[in-house]
């Protein structure tokens, strides 16, 4: 339902953009009332009157009933009637009619109502059930008459309905990822737009009927014409299941990859928020229903300079795992990856870890592959070329290792590759990547080692573990004994790639917390408490195109790379050391940049034009208003970013406010609401990091939530505006 | 949106060699034609002149066989003992060979009796062959000496008394009209010039030499001897190139094709391997049914033959290049429909509409896009599939299984169609590329058809078959990993002098199946 209500927003966005939904119009049009829903299960009416120009005025408001669900699914405006039915006693209750014309009670069983859709010319309501029913009541407005014909393709619920701007046709989709186009409300005649990734949450239908378009549970939209033709689709970050690869970097693009959709590994672009592409790993047909065992991709481990891309497959079955290797090429004819060698049950169990042996300057024959599974061995994979006279290569087994019957749960490589590190359980075994002779063992017991990783550059002779005992710890490689250790539940190790700094998330008492570290000395860098409070899974260095700058002491381990995080509720964060408003000053300079037209005479004179205005301003003694214009890239920002990827309102208030304040008092006004945080500081510990943590892409945010955290923290963050506000100078009022 | 993705059927790696375009060139030839000869043959030589008529010295007899003939064109028959190294001179006229009584005969190729007989070996005369200006033959016998002969006067220009053990073998340059190597078993080549009076060049071979050849060119020398083949520079002054190893018995005899690419080796171990002449790796071999004592390549590559120690002559043609068919071939729509309005221009006020690429689904993929599972299964149990490409059978069973709808699809089947699953998994489920997934069909039929044994005589058996191959299969397991664990215990008392603590198991290799796929 969190993901719900927020896609929720997502599609209205759209919809308002391209055509009005018609639910929306529906509410315009009904007599000049809106019908409000909140998540207190009140149907609320407004009565509207038209006032002079757009702006609606809203004079009475009464409540019309109660308990309805807050899902939009539950609630339909028919031509002069609505529908809509309970959340409550399992959805199994549809009321007719402002005045209660019928309740219709669905019989016990698997047919609760999921979702409801009007008739835009005719008495006739269609409603979707738990069951893959579609029923079409008819004859409601008599209380015992009424009629209903069911329709039935889908074989699970279905997600939503929706009716054409005639009435002609009835769309419909489910879990199935199917659209299903019914004709004349005839159970025969159907046409279906298959395959279309994921299960589908909402449809909509524009108002001239031309554009339908659906929304999928993986946070994506398709728009589909009206004669059942894929379209468009709209895509950030594709939400999947479960994230089992981890957060990896592609050394070549930059971008994130991860799951994608089921099967798929998405290539996400960080700086744009797009899908540069989906790479399909398992090609195998996805069956979109609930209850199968399919393969999904589990692991994914790039080379060095992003050439070779390994991936492991697993499906889950009762008796044996069904396990494949895949190694992959990267073509640069057709700039994506070609499958090379397919290995079929590289390890008898799971493979926990993978890792390439990474060395830039070494030739390709020398690149190594390592897998760790819980057979209790590892397995070292190398090229051999074929002996067919194109040379072509492939990969195959050339060492197996293992420890004393132990299950190796982790694997890695020195940074000059000299030396791996495998963890077998509660020991860490280091081995010659040479002769794969094992050199020693580190052990810290009690508990199991959780993560390893080797430090870098001038701490490239520590090996850093941590066990899920709670403890770090942190060996030396020359002496072969414990430097340091600390107390501390690590759940994810990242070092960086570009420095000596290693990132450890600890999981404590319902937050996460952030400690950064040079392994040469146990005293962290950097400590950031109560990062968020959701348990923090994956963690990944993404390197910076440019090393920044930066001022703060505090923050210099994100000078060449910047950290992300994933939590269990599959939210991307970033850490960043700047406020909002810097931010977001990069982007609208992209954007003055899309909007400079191309000099064509017609422009030089309009700018010659132009310019003679602005002059003609200044000496007019209008320069206040000017800087006004160009000095706001917060303003604009504000103006022309898409409603749902913008921070909540409460948050962009401040930064709002102070990009109306003239330049020199709005320094001195910044200084003032520095001293405020300095203060808070002190006083509340989390204010301050709460702050330096945003979240990148709000895709999770719901509005419920927020509407709830708006009224709990209210009083707060009240408190600290009017203490800015208080603190502010207003001495700027006087210009006007 | 996503188009639907047909049934991975998994390409396995064939086991065995892979198809090269040598094999294919090799595997070229028609099954030998056998010839049996009197005694063991000791020598082939073709004629280098059309028809390529090829000289085979057996015994006391030297045949003369055309191309395809199985019964020999003629005989040669006036040597008391046995005959040796019957070889040809470079027009094709004459003929000359070594014999056990140490005199040598020429021969005219028209004729019957000898034209001439040089004596002077006190020893047999194992080889004997024409210098390039055609008036001189060298000779080597078990006499230990190396003689040079003229034809015209029948006498002896030089004699080489180097070698200290019998001269088994020879070969003139092409190059130099003057230069000869011999071969002997006391493990040494010698290049004589005849312009000298000893040799010019020794090489240390290793073993008893059987058999020198020396390259067109006249640069490179190969000499054969023991299990050994080596490849000499002649021109760095016998620098050895290389050395191959290929053969596990000694190697008897050498020859190179006709476009000098590929060296073929023959050797007692009933092996021939050709090697490439660039790489000196094995590109292919053959075997035969008994040992290998000489070979000859016809030019062209034409005929191969090979001559064994229990006197049988073996023939190999080459099959004649295949001609597509044409015949029987559907009239199909003219050419002009198919390149009607491809050379159309299209015009800018042109609308073009793109015609999509049509994917063809196979029968089966059909089935499963539409979730028809039963009648996919019936589609890949048709014969053709069932029977040459079992590995779509399968991979449609398994796809079933992904799907959770294999055990409806094998239900509601009748008694043929039961018959018909069963005999397929009795026969593949011991195939380890099947196994795991024909295992749960296996276990699925089992469970489904319980309650109905015994009401069927032919189902009964095909359940007894299939109880009867998956013991079998069971038992060859359980030895297997007997011998796993003998040969462990070999590699742990082998390791044990290393005193390592690691433990290479490499050896599992056996149990687990690696495939590669390069194709995909």
């Amino acid at each position: 339902t969190f993901f719900c209500f927020h896609s929720d927003i997502y599609f209205f966005n759209i919809c308002l953009e391209d055509c009005l939904s018609s639910l929306w119009k529906h509410i315009l049009h009904s007599s000049e009332q809106i019908f409000l829903w909140s998540d207190t299960f009140q149907l609320v009416s407004v009565k509207l009157t038209k006032a002079a120009g757009q702006d609606l005025e809203a004079k009475e408001l009464s409540v019309v009933l109660d308990g309805v669900d807050a899902s939009p699914k539950c609630i339909a405006f028919g031509r002069e009637t609505y529908a809509f039915f309970y959340l409550k006693k399992k959805r199994t209750t549809l009321i007719i009619g402002k005045d209660l014309l019928n309740i219709i009670k669905t019989k016990s069983g698997n047919n609760q109502f999921a979702c409801i859709a009007c008739h835009p010319t005719e008495d006739c309501i269609a409603t979707g059930h738990a069951d893959g029913k579609i029923r079409l009541w008819r004859n409601f407005y008599h209380k015992k008459d009424y009629t209903f014909s069911t329709l039935h393709w889908h074989h699970d619920t279905v997600m939503d309905l929706a009716f054409s701007m005639e009435g002609t046709s009835l769309l419909s989709g489910g879990v199935e990822s199917v659209l299903v186009l019914w004709h004349n409300e005839s159970n025969c005649q159907k046409d279906f737009l298959p395959r279309l990734g994921s299960a589908i949450e909402y449809i909509s239908m524009s108002s001239d009927g031309t554009l339908c378009c659906t929304l999928h549970t993986d946070n994506r939209i398709t728009i589909i014409n009206s004669n059942l033709r894929f379209s468009k689709s709209i895509q950030g970050l594709i939400k999947s299941r479960d994230v089992k690869t981890g957060l990896v970097v592609d050394p070549r693009t930059k971008a994130l990859v991860l799951n994608g959709e089921p099967g798929h590994l998405q290539f996400y672009c960080l700086q744009s928020d797009q899908q540069l592409f989906s790479l399909d790993i398992v090609q195998r047909q996805y069956i979109h229903q609930a209850g199968l065992n399919q393969a999904d991709l589990v692991k994914v481990a790039f080379s060095a300079q992003g050439k070779w891309l390994a991936t492991v497959e697993e499906r889950e079955e009762v008796t044996d795992p069904e396990l494949q290797l895949k190694l992959w090429l990267y073509d640069e004819e057709t700039q994506s990856f070609k499958l090379n060698t397919r290995i079929n049950m590289p390890h008898e169990d799971h493979i926990t870890d993978m890792c390439f042996r990474e060395m830039d300057e070494l030739e390709d024959d020398s690149l190594i592959l390592v897998t760790a599974g819980r057979d209790c061995v590892f397995k070292v994979w190398v090229m051999v070329e074929d002996t067919d006279p194109e040379g072509s290569v492939s990969w195959s087994c050339d060492f197996v290792g293992s420890y004393h019957n132990y299950q190796a749960t982790n694997c890695c490589f020195s940074e000059d590759g000299s030396l791996l590190a495998v963890s077998f359980e509660e020991t860490v075994t280091v081995w010659d990547s040479i002769t794969w002779d094992l050199k020693c063992t580190f052990c810290h017991p009690p508990g199991k080692i959780r993560n390893i990783c080797f430090g870098r550059l001038t701490c490239s002779k520590y090996l850093i573990g941590a066990t899920d005992y709670g403890f770090l710890c942190c060996w030396n490689l020359l002496s072969c004994a414990l430097e340091w250790s600390a107390h501390l539940n690590v759940l994810v190790l990242q070092p960086d790639p570009l420095s000596e700094h290693i990132a450890a998330v600890s999981w404590l008492s319902k937050e996460s917390s952030l400690f950064v570290f040079k392994p040469n000395e146990p005293r962290p860098i950097y400590i950031q408490r109560n990062l968020c409070k959701e348990k923090i899974q994956l963690a990944a260095f993404v390197p910076r195109d440019e090393p920044e700058t930066i001022v703060s002491e505090k923050y210099h381990w994100l000078r060449r790379s910047q950290l992300f995080f994933l939590t269990d509720t599959q939210e991307l964060m970033t850490l960043s050391t700047k406020s909002l408003e810097e931010r977001l000053t990069p982007s609208s300079k992209q954007l003055a940049v899309e909007e400079s037209l191309p000099v064509t005479p017609f422009s030089l004179l309009l700018g010659k034009h132009r310019r003679q205005q602005s002059h003609e301003d200044i000496d007019l003694g209008k320069q206040v208003h000017n800087k006004h214009k160009q000095d706001s890239p917060a303003v604009k920002e504000l103006l022309h970013t898409p409603a749902h990827v913008l921070p909540s309102a409460s948050f962009l208030c401040p930064i709002f406010i102070n990009s109306l304040l003239i330049s020199k008092e709005n320094k001195s006004a910044e200084e003032v609401a520095d001293e405020v945080e300095m203060e808070s500081e002190k006083t509340e510990d989390d204010s301050d990091e709460e702050r330096g943590v945003t979240e990148m892409e709000q895709e999770d945010t719901s509005a419920m939530e927020l509407l709830g955290e708006m009224t709990r923290k209210l009083s707060k963050s009240q408190e600290k505006e009017l203490r800015k506000i208080r603190k502010m100078d207003y001495s700027w009022i006087s210009a006007f | 949106m996503a188009t639907y993705k047909p049934v991975v059927v998994q390409a396995f790696p064939k086991l065995g060699e892979r198809i090269t375009k040598d094999t294919a060139y090799w595997r070229g030839y028609k099954t030998p034609v056998q010839i049996k000869e009197f005694g063991a043959i000791n020598k082939i030589d073709f004629s280098p002149v059309p028809p390529y008529n090829y000289a085979v010295t057996a015994s006391s007899r030297i045949h003369i066989y055309g191309r395809y003939s199985q019964e020999p064109i003629k005989t040669f028959s006036r040597f008391k003992d046995a005959a040796y190294c019957a070889t040809y001179r470079d027009d094709g006229n004459l003929l000359v060979a070594g014999s056990e009584e140490g005199s040598i005969h020429l021969f005219d190729v028209s004729g019957r009796a000898p034209l001439r007989q040089f004596d002077g070996h006190a020893k047999p005369v194992h080889v004997v062959g024409f210098l390039s200006d055609k008036y001189r033959v060298f000779s080597g016998g078990d006499d230990y000496s190396s003689n040079l002969w003229d034809i015209a006067s029948a006498t002896e220009i030089a004699s080489y008394s180097e070698h200290t053990d019998y001269v088994r073998c020879g070969c003139a340059s092409k190059v130099n009209a003057d230069v000869f190597i011999t071969g002997s078993y006391d493990h040494t080549v010698k290049l004589f010039d005849a312009r000298t009076k000893s040799s010019v060049m020794t090489i240390e071979h290793g073993q008893p030499v059987e058999s020198v050849l020396l390259f067109p060119s006249g640069g490179l020398l190969v000499s054969a001897g023991g299990r050994y083949v080596k490849v000499w520079d002649v021109l760095k002054g016998g620098q050895l190139l290389v050395s191959l190893k290929n053969h596990h018995k000694t190697v008897t005899c050498l020859c190179l094709n006709s476009s000098g690419q590929r060296l073929l080796s023959g050797s007692l171990d009933r092996h021939v391997k050709i090697y490439s002449t660039t790489s000196y790796k094995v590109v292919h071999s053959f075997n035969y049914a008994t040992s290998i004592l000489s070979l000859a390549l016809s030019p062209e590559d034409e005929t191969i033959v090979v001559g064994m120690t229990n006197g049988v002559l073996s023939v190999k043609h080459k099959k004649p290049e295949e001609r597509k068919e044409q015949s029987q071939k559907k009239r199909q729509p003219a050419y002009r429909t198919y390149v009607k309005g491809r050379t159309y221009m299209p015009k800018q006020e042109d609308f073009c509409v793109s015609k999509p690429v049509k994917r063809v689904l196979r029968k089966y993929d059909k089935l499963l896009k539409s979730f028809q599972s039963s009648k996919a299964l019936d589609a890949v149990l048709e014969p053709p599939i069932r029977l040459y490409t079992p590995e779509v059978t399968v991979a449609v069973m398994q796809e079933l299984h992904r799907r959770g709808t294999l055990r409806s699809a094998l239900a509601g089947r009748d008694e043929k169609q039961i018959n018909l699953l069963l005999t397929f998994v009795a026969r593949r489920v011991i195939e380890p590329r099947f196994t795991p997934v024909l295992v749960t069909v296996a276990d699925m039929i089992t469970d489904i058809y319980q309650p109905v044994v015994g009401q069927s005589a032919i189902v009964d058996r095909q359940f007894l078959r299939l109880q009867e191959a998956i013991g079998k299969e069971i038992d060859y397991q359980e030895e297997l990993l007997e011998v796993l664990g003998m040969m462990d215990t070999l590699f742990a008392t082998f390791t044990e002098k290393r005193a390592t603590y690691l433990e290479e198991n490499k050896s599992n290799g056996l149990t687990e199946t690696i495939e590669t796929n390069t194709n995909n």
